[in-house]
């Protein structure tokens, strides 16, 4: 994956698979430590214990097409590459937690890239679903909560092409604004 | 910076155009392929050019959607497309810029770019 933010519009896409009515998106920048925490988080059908240990590995999937699942994986082989990690948490009837932990300086580092577009194509694609993304830069910190959006355009869908950009927009600028501020 | 009131304006004006579309049993559906293996191919910028053309061309009755893995993998980013009454049509090997042809060549004037099709690819 060319960028980290195509990894999460993936790893998100399990959670859609597994039912999930809210997922959490948290991407968090600690500039002076150069890390990035990435958290994906929903309240889907969850794995079992024996299912967690699996998905880490690239020839498990629950598709039926093909045989391998990469998804997890390549998300887990970016966040090592920096020297980071991936954990994953789940429970039955409970959700997933997947979370990623990656050093911004090492060479190896994935640039985050249009994390708005990725939050914006999930929210578009799969209106039923509520999604919150939360993004921080060392303590300051903007939240977008599709159920807001919702409660303003009532029954108009989200995937309105102008909708669609004036959320990329909002989530670009208020994300720089935070980033921007010394 | 945007604001909710802007949000607001775009939602009259969504409305407004809803009420002018005809029913939802006549629309066309764009399906991209959005599994791991199309969203490292490239399925994104496909899906947000079909998104863009579509707004920028005003065309109403067609929707896009995404989906998992359709079963070639080696073929992504694929698109189908299916208007009513006609069979689906499957584009592989999808770009950006063939998006665009395939928005003014198949939604706007109803002919299919064939070449872009999975029945042209070289056996």
């Amino acid at each position: 994956m060319r960028e980290l933010s195509l990894n999460v519009l993936d790893v998100a896409q399990n959670s859609v698979s597994a039912d999930a009515s809210e997922i959490e998106i948290e991407v968090s920048r600690d500039t002076a430590a150069r890390t990035l925490r990435i958290g994906i988080y929903d309240n889907g059908k969850g794995m079992t214990e024996e299912q967690v240990r699996a998905v880490r590995d690239p020839f498990y999937t629950t598709r039926t097409t093909r045989k391998v699942g990469l998804g997890v994986p390549l998300f887990k082989m970016a966040a090592e590459m920096t020297g980071g990690s991936l954990e994953i948490e789940s429970a039955v009837g409970v959700g997933t937690k997947v979370r990623a932990f990656f050093h911004t300086d090492h060479v190896d580092f994935v640039p985050l890239g249009d994390m708005a577009n990725t939050v914006v194509t999930l929210a578009a694609m799969n209106e039923a679903i509520r999604f919150v993304y939360r993004y921080a830069v060392d303590g300051r910190a903007f939240t977008f909560d599709t159920q807001e959006i919702r409660a303003i355009l009532g029954d108009v869908p989200m995937n309105d092409p102008a909708i669609m950009n004036w959320m990329t927009a909002y989530i670009n600028e208020n994300s720089q604004a935070i980033t921007e501020v010394q | 910076m945007k604001t909710l009131e802007e949000l607001m304006a775009l939602r009259d004006a969504a409305k407004a155009k809803m009420t002018a579309r005809d029913d939802s049993t006549a629309l066309t559906r764009v399906v991209v392929g959005m599994a791991t293996c199309g969203i490292a191919a490239g399925a994104r910028p496909v899906l947000n050019k079909f998104t863009e053309e579509i707004e920028k061309r005003n065309l109403t009755g067609v929707t896009v959607a995404q989906t998992g893995c359709i079963g070639m993998c080696q073929y992504e980013p694929i698109v189908e497309v299916t208007a009513p009454g006609k069979e689906k049509v499957t584009y592989v090997l999808m770009t950006p810029e063939k998006a665009a042809k395939v928005v003014v060549d198949h939604l706007v004037n109803g002919n299919p770019v064939v070449e872009y099709t999975v029945g042209a690819l070289k056996k």
